[in-house]
């Protein structure tokens, strides 16, 4: 996916001059294609993240449109202050890339994980959180928000392109893209772990549960009311994602459907565990160990429908 | 140009930074808000860079090729909404308003809130990161305008400041112009009790042309502002300045970071303003 954006940012630099990356000494083998092509719009900041938000603010102030790059804690956590009030309260359209997203950086342990990001820029008044499954979505959707006023956070994964789709789809930026119809049972998943997701949707209809796949690529604005139009057959929502528990798709969507749905309705929501992980392992083993496989996530599921072990005190029913 | 030229212009300037020190005292009076302190001891500088070197009418037309003047100590607001009012780039009818219920002049700086306030400052630390985005956006399109940021000395200790300073001089940035107001008190101590380095070997070790000057003698502040832009820059000048600058009872008083005053005080500050 860094590939894809790199690729999708050089078109839009070709025509418009005003674009700009800075990047936070990160990106060898992924920027350099952009750096060598416009040099002077090329900024290694150097390991100061801080500084680079408040640099990207500041070009952003004399007309500029930013591009900043790093490892996703370090872009989101690291300056967190300096994305709120000078990109956030100023409104100046600079787009945040963070890559490795969850657990892309395996073994690398939890400095360079991120369980929290997608919680705090949702957090922030002016934002938009952009997160792509794959390198179709990001190629839909970088030339959509390229006009958008005001930052913009996008939400990558490491290496590789993600999960292909099976048939050509559209992706409209704000509208989260049904993948698998259904209209009884739905999975909403957001990122990279739509893979995962799809697997096990895939094996549910296999053994004759009708669910159905959403991929919610667009995180901020959270745009729900699809809800609405399967509103006198949905039995269950379930969400998935490669964050914790906290502020990320599950709470988000569970609020709203506590809000806006007056209906019994069966919801879980599948994410990382409320832990920083001391055990070391891949993105794969990591998944795993909080229970966002296939395996897990499937029987819990059947569990959960057929009612045969539910415990109590989890958010299972959404109901004004 | 000749000594009684400078004279006048400095008497000019002393007359207008009298009626700035008078605007904020009746700015900080009416609204009870802190910081009257900090505003003070940044007037000189601000009266001067306003009076003599900014081109207030690329200003007043938010020109792409305006000068920009970042109050990086976001705190000390109402000395800069009080200058802007007296050079005419605001209406002082407005200055009454500050602090008020649904007026337009906040506590910090709040971006284009008026013009002549260019970005939203108050957590310490973010202004020169901004005022370097500015400037390497200005001197890549080829402007010649400057970028002038003044920071307070307590701000020096936020990292980020050295990032920014670390950038700028490998840059080259020099149309930047970084004015430190060193008044020696902060929020809870004396500065030098926090930071015991020295300034100006601080900057100079990052790569930065210092000046070191009195913060209130207009002839220092200008002969160090004129020759900013002939280095590799940035450049920066330590002003030396007195927290509550103009007031006898509140100069170099740590409680005036904090106090607004009575009217008993409002009265004695007064006098001793239009002496």
């Amino acid at each position: 996916m860094r590939i894809t954006f790199v690729k999708k940012l050089i078109e839009l630099a070709e025509i418009d001059p005003n674009i700009y990356l800075l990047v936070g000494d990160y990106g060898f083998s992924v920027v350099e294609p952009f750096k060598e092509k416009f040099e002077s719009r090329f900024i290694n900041v150097g390991i100061s993240e801080q500084n680079m938000i408040g640099v990207a603010a500041g070009l952003a102030l004399a007309g500029k449109k930013v591009f900043v790059y790093s490892i996703v804690p370090f872009v989101t956590m690291r300056c967190f202050e300096q994305i709120r009030i000078d990109l956030c309260y100023q409104n100046l359209p600079v787009r945040i890339i963070g890559v490795a997203a969850g657990f892309a950086f395996g073994p690398a342990a939890s400095t360079h994980h991120s369980i929290e990001d997608i919680a705090l820029m949702s957090s922030l008044p002016n934002m938009t959180v952009v997160s792509p499954a794959n390198c179709f979505d990001l190629e839909s959707l970088v030339p959509q928000v390229n006009n958008l006023h005001g930052p913009i956070y996008f939400r990558l994964g490491r290496g590789g392109p993600g999960m292909t789709y099976p048939l050509p789809q559209n992706i409209e930026f704000a509208k989260p893209a049904e993948i698998l119809k259904s209209d009884k049972i739905l999975f909403l998943v957001t990122g990279e772990i739509f893979s995962v997701a799809f697997e096990v949707v895939k094996n549910l209809r296999d053994i004759g549960i009708d669910c159905g796949l959403v991929n919610v690529h667009t995180l901020k604005p959270l745009n729900l009311n699809f809800v609405f139009s399967k509103i006198d057959s949905l039995q269950a929502i379930f969400t998935i994602e490669e964050h914790g528990s906290v502020g990320g798709l599950g709470q988000q969507v569970a609020s709203y459907l506590c809000q806006n749905i007056n209906k019994k309705i069966i919801f879980k929501s599948f994410h990382v565990p409320d832990r920083y992980f001391h055990e070391i392992g891949s993105r794969d083993y990591l998944l795993n160990k909080s229970g966002l496989n296939i395996e897990n996530i499937c029987a819990t599921v059947e569990r959960i429908l057929t009612k045969k072990d539910f415990m109590v005190g989890q958010f299972e029913h959404s109901r004004l | 140009m000749t000594k009684l030229n400078l004279a006048e212009k400095n008497q000019f300037l002393c007359k207008k930074a009298k009626e700035v020190r008078l605007a904020i005292l009746d700015m900080v009076t009416n609204a009870k808000s802190s910081h009257i302190g900090s505003a003070f001891s940044i007037v000189d500088i601000l009266t001067i860079i306003y009076n003599e070197f900014l081109n207030l009418d690329l200003i007043k037309n938010k020109s792409k090729n305006r000068d920009y003047f970042i109050l990086s100590k976001g705190h000390a607001v109402a000395a800069l909404y009080a200058t802007l009012a007296s050079v005419g780039i605001i209406n002082s009818d407005l200055l009454s308003t500050f602090y008020q219920d649904g007026c337009v002049l906040a506590g910090h700086p709040t971006k284009d809130c008026v013009i002549g306030v260019e970005a939203s400052t108050g957590s310490l630390g973010h202004g020169l990161s901004m005022a370097v985005g500015i400037a390497l956006a200005c001197k890549q399109d080829g402007l010649l305008n400057k970028i002038y940021v003044l920071l307070g000395d307590g701000e020096c200790q936020e990292g980020s400041v050295w990032e920014a300073v670390m950038l700028a001089t490998r840059l080259q940035l020099n149309n930047l112009i970084i004015i430190i107001d060193s008044n020696k008190l902060q929020g809870f101590d004396r500065t030098d009790e926090l930071l015991t380095s020295n300034f100006k070997n601080m900057f100079e070790g990052f790569g930065c042309h210092c000046f070191n000057v009195d913060g209130h003698d207009f002839i220092e502040l200008r002969t160090a502002i004129e020759f900013c832009g002939q280095t590799h820059g940035p450049d920066v000048i330590i002003a030396n300045t007195i927290k509550g600058k103009g007031v006898s009872f509140m100069q170099d008083k740590l409680e005036w970071h904090y106090k607004s005053l009575n009217p008993d005080q409002y009265i004695l500050a007064k006098n001793e303003i239009l002496k």
